[in-house]
């Protein structure tokens, strides 16, 4: 029991936290822009396990991890478009057009899986990366700055798109075209095309959320490698409060505790496994039900909006 | 609007030039000959491709139909990912009725299926697994793997060439052979070493690959020198060994030599082809079922797959050897 | 009396649209048709790259599905579960709440009712079967309340909690069929199948049609059908929780609790989804185990919107989307192709049936801009 709270210990949680964490990061904060524009969805899976087959296909061909990162962010744009086409355009119910989606993804991914590669095999994907300096601090420098390069990226990617969000006049009319889109399309802002690009951009990003399962923690594709990743993905949205940082906080948590159970289970500590697996689920929600700041819906999520008519 | 038609254009562009490199190659149709082949059908829980249970008996299946001539003389037929039980119930029923010989339900969640399915055709064999019960019925066999005893060799050669004096152990859900396997591994490496740490992770999930990489990277982190596990997500910790680079794997279902060639030590592979040839004789001989078959190291449907790529120290080789000798002949029990 | 006024006001505002005219209830028919012949022939496209003959996979696909006894039967099955999930789905969806945990409440749902068969094997069939039905519901129905609870007390998004639920559901699942549910001849045989023990007899459901697994549970799932919709077309609490999904702001000004109605209905939800699991369990496995679930929890909801969200529209749609996945098995086993294509192939059938609804929202618009010009003659003529 004395090890259990050691150094060592500490320390391997949060690494595998980080790592964990990192498709999480993308997916959800992708789907935080999608949300805010007031379109849901839950095509998220289905998008990171085609890009994730994309990109693993392009390494495995080329060898070339950028060249794997490329096609996963083609793929997840496609994907988009052929999301908003169906939810923006041509105003679907976005609960199940997304699912249609994430069907579509799921099986077109093993189907090309199946015929273009035949079986398991492993690919060499992004390698750590050591910051110089930083890298080397004592106890942190491991954790936080021996990563690769799409790690870093998701860490990123939370002010930036806080930034988005909060500081420019895209950001703005984003939010705008979520919270009152005939009101939006008063003021001369094209709602339809703000949805379609909050869509695509969430969309790049689930691809590039299914690349760091399949050319980064993985390095292999296998049929539904995600295992449903994506949708929890759509779950931190809400979590987090459509706010990037608190997506981020979500992410954290959710993988602290997924990690946390590992080392529970490792460490040989008495649970049954499938109650420990169970933990950070049930986290995620007690952790939200005591929560006091739960942020605000965007009015028209989930809404279709037919100019001049609402 | 305009822009709405180009967009859909290019969409519907994508689509088809993504499918457009799915341009596989499919057998021909068995040829009409003289003589009527012979027709099996398998109905399997995951793909066909999955590195593990599915693609054992899958191989297996093709392996025999080469011997017996290819297709003119054996006729495969399959259905894969049939993880939802009904369906596959379906699936044995429109086999049998389609008049194929041999129907296979390759799924332990399918005893029930089994069970209404095969009364209604005494002309046809039915062979499932893994289970070893065949509800009485005559023309039902089951089938079923040791798995203990290759778990027990692989536990054996783990606890001997482990560098680090501990092992990590990484499982899906504990039930079934992924429980049997587990179980004769941690009885093999406490026959060499009762007092070696194994810590055991289970993820909850057949196909959880991210968390089962996640789990074995924990293994490494806290010091483990071997890993072994069970279930086509598996595929995630032999990854993670292959990242970490001086980590052992010990693998069962199929031979995941390929998938990490100079950390694979050895793989216990389910071989159903002895099986598979017994059924077919029995068959022509007029016998339909009534058996259960254990894949056994001493009937051959059990191998250890020793990896050429990997060199294991003679006194370590002679050990193991030793194992599989005492499980064959009985002095060693694989499960305590 | 201007309080009076305004419940008035707003009950006529939070009425439900008339009733489509039967051009409209033919044009929402026939248009999801349209969609999935759309998506048919794109999926043609990629058979002929698998060197597949499209004709001869789409002749077995609906040959499988309606053409024939066992396949009709096959294609009732799996309606069944859809029926009853779709139908909690639509209740939920009139409150403006979306239940995505259909997963987790059958699993809850199946596990109550096996633990109620497994405990009282001598019961009678007429007591035993409705009890395990009930407590199936119930339990369904707690899984339901729960994030219903959550959204009505603490404002949880429902998708979130949910999708946890469901997660949450299934590891409860292993963890009993690992030890406390695990079927006692799997221990002894030593093989430890993640099954519980087989369930009386007594509590199986009739076979309605012989070598087929076609069961009693059809029933059920039709009268749940009528049920909902008495429920919510003929009781104050149905016309309520219809009242919060039109207009939830006209809704509370007018007095009706919201947040209460929406627990409510999640929680129904559940408990139609639990209903599903137990019937699953004692018409078709007899035993729960591992992939019990079917996925039915997410078609469900496709099979709900095919059916415009209405009781009597769900119970056709769940029909036809469970011929769909029939046949597609079907038209794997005849034409050999990799069972993923299935999935790409109901993939783009659901995305083109749900990308339809802008032309029904159009052509009726269209219509409706031209009664209102003609109804003032048509009052003239009178």
């Amino acid at each position: 029991m004395m090890n259990v709270f050691s150094f060592d210990v500490l320390s391997g949680v949060l690494r595998t936290m980080i790592a964990l964490s990192t498709p999480f990061l993308y997916a959800a904060l992708g789907e935080t822009f999608s949300q805010l524009s007031g379109v849901v969805n839950l095509g998220v899976d289905g998008i990171m396990l085609l890009a994730g087959f994309f990109a693993f296909y392009a390494v495995f061909l080329t060898g070339n991890v950028w060249l794997g990162l490329l096609a996963a962010m083609i793929v997840g744009l496609i994907m988009g478009l052929i999301m908003s086409l169906v939810s923006v355009t041509l105003k679907a119910q976005q609960g199940i057009s997304g699912i249609g989606l994430q069907m579509f993804g799921l099986g077109m991914s093993s189907l090309l899986f199946k015929v273009l590669v035949g079986t398991v095999k492993t690919v060499s994907g992004f390698a750590p990366v050591k910051i110089p300096l930083l890298g080397d601090i004592p106890f942190l420098g491991p954790i936080l700055f021996n990563n690769n390069v799409l790690v870093y990226g998701g860490f990123l990617l939370v002010p930036i798109s806080w930034w988005i969000l909060e500081k420019t006049t895209l950001g703005l009319k984003i939010k705008a075209v979520g919270q009152n889109p005939a009101a939006a399309d008063s003021v001369g802002i094209n709602v339809n095309r703000i949805r379609y690009f909050s869509v695509c951009l969430g969309a790049v990003l689930a691809g590039v959320a299914g690349a760091s399962l399949s050319i980064s923690i993985a390095n292999l594709f296998q049929d539904n490698l995600t295992a449903g990743q994506g949708f929890i993905a759509v779950a931190l949205v809400y979590f987090g409060g459509w706010s990037p940082v608190g997506v981020l906080g979500g992410a954290l948590l959710f993988s602290l505790a997924n990690s946390a159970q590992l080392w529970l289970q490792v460490l040989g500590i008495n649970v049954p496994a499938s109650l420990a697996v169970m933990l950070p689920y049930l986290l995620t929600i007690v952790v939200l039900t005591v929560a006091v700041n739960r942020g605000k819906q965007p009015a028209a999520l989930n809404k279709q909006f037919f100019r001049g008519e609402n | 609007m305009k822009l709405t038609r180009i967009l859909m254009a290019f969409v519907l562009f994508a689509l088809i030039g993504a499918t457009a490199f799915a341009t596989g190659t499919k057998e021909a149709a068995p040829a009409t000959g003289a003589a009527k082949p012979l027709r099996i059908a398998v109905v399997m829980p995951s793909s066909t491709t999955d590195m593990a249970f599915s693609q054992s008996m899958w191989q297996a299946l093709q392996i025999i139909q080469k011997e017996m001539g290819g297709a003119s003389a054996l006729e495969l037929k399959y259905s894969e990912n049939m993880f939802i039980v009904p369906d596959a119930a379906a699936a044995l029923r429109d086999y049998a009725s389609q008049g194929f010989d041999i129907v296979i339900g390759h799924g332990s969640q399918y005893g029930s299926s089994i069970r209404e399915v095969a009364p209604d055709f005494p002309e046809t064999v039915f062979a499932w697994g893994t289970d070893v019960n065949n509800f009485g019925l005559k023309n039902v066999y089951a089938y079923t793997a040791a798995a203990e005893q290759g778990g027990y060799v692989n536990g054996v050669l783990a606890a001997l060439l482990t560098k680090t004096g501990r092992i990590g152990v990484t499982g899906p859900v504990e039930v079934g052979d992924a429980k049997t396997y587990i179980d004769g591994f941690v009885n093999g490496v406490a026959s060499v070493n009762k007092s070696m740490p194994i810590s055991k992770t289970w993820t909850g999930s057949f196909s959880d690959v991210a968390l089962m990489t996640a789990a074995a990277k924990t293994h490494i982190a806290n010091g483990a020198g071997a890993l072994t596990g069970s279930s086509q997500s598996v595929v995630g910790s032999i990854g993670a060994a292959k990242e970490a680079g001086n980590v052992l794997w010990f693998g069962t279902q199929a031979d995941q030599a390929s998938l990490a060639p100079n950390l694979t030590v050895a793989s216990q592979v389910y071989d159903w082809t002895g099986m598979l040839r017994d059924i077919i004789a029995n068959r022509k001989a007029g016998k339909l079922g009534g058996d259960a078959y254990i894949l056994t190291i001493a009937n051959g449907g059990l191998k250890i797959a020793f990896n050429p790529g990997f060199s294991i120290p003679a006194d370590v080789k002679a050990k193991a050897d030793a194992a599989i000798t005492g499980i064959k002949n009985g002095t060693i029990k694989a499960l305590p | 009396m201007p309080m009076a006024f305004m419940l008035q006001r707003n009950k006529a505002a939070v009425k439900a649209p008339k009733k489509g005219d039967g051009f409209e209830f033919m044009l929402r028919t026939l248009v999801p048709f349209l969609g999935v012949f759309a998506a048919l022939a794109i999926s043609a496209v990629v058979l002929l790259m698998l060197k597949t003959n499209p004709i001869v996979a789409y002749s077995a696909m609906l040959q499988g599905a309606f053409g024939s006894i066992s396949g009709l039967s096959q294609s009732l099955v799996k309606a069944t579960p859809l029926l009853l999930v779709g139908l909690g789905v639509c209740i939920a969806f009139r409150a403006s709440v979306i239940n995505v945990g259909g997963e987790g409440q059958i699993i809850l749902g199946s596990i109550a009712g096996t633990w109620m068969a497994l405990s009282f094997p001598d019961l009678p069939s007429a007591i035993l079967i409705p009890a395990c039905m009930t407590v199936g519901f119930i339990a369904g129905a707690f899984w339901g309340f729960i994030p219903g609870l959550l959204k009505a007390r603490f404002k949880v998004n429902e998708i979130l909690s949910t999708i946890m639920l469901n997660a949450i559901a299934l590891q409860f699942m292993n963890f009993l069929l690992q030890g406390p549910m695990m079927d006692p001849e799997g221990i002894k045989a030593g093989t430890f199948l993640a099954q519980s023990a087989r369930l009386p007899e007594s509590s199986w459901l009739a076979r309605l049609i012989p070598r087929t697994q076609l069961h009693a549970g059809l029933y059920v799932a039709l009268g749940f059908a009528v049920l909902v919709y008495i429920f919510l077309w003929r009781t104050t609490i149905g016309y309520q929780i219809r009242a919060v999904g039109l207009n939830p702001n006209a809704s509370r000004y007018s007095g009706i609790n919201v947040p209460f109605n929406q627990m409510l209905s999640l929680t129904i939800a559940g408990g139609l989804s639990g209903l599903a699991g137990v019937i699953e369990v004692m018409g078709v496995h007899r035993r729960i185990l591992e992939g019990l679930t079917g996925g039915y929890g997410f078609t469900g909801i496709v099979a709900a919107l095919l059916g415009s969200l209405h009781p009597l529209g769900i119970v056709p749609a769940s029909v036809l989307f469970g011929g769909l996945l029939v046949g597609a098995n079907t038209m794997q086993r005849a034409v050999q192709i990799p069972a993923a294509l299935i999935n790409a192939i109901l993939g783009l059938i659901v995305l083109f049936v749900s990308g339809s609804a802008l032309w029904i929202h159009n052509i009726i618009k269209k219509r409706k801009t031209a009664a209102v010009v003609l109804a003032p003659v048509k009052d003239a003529e009178q």
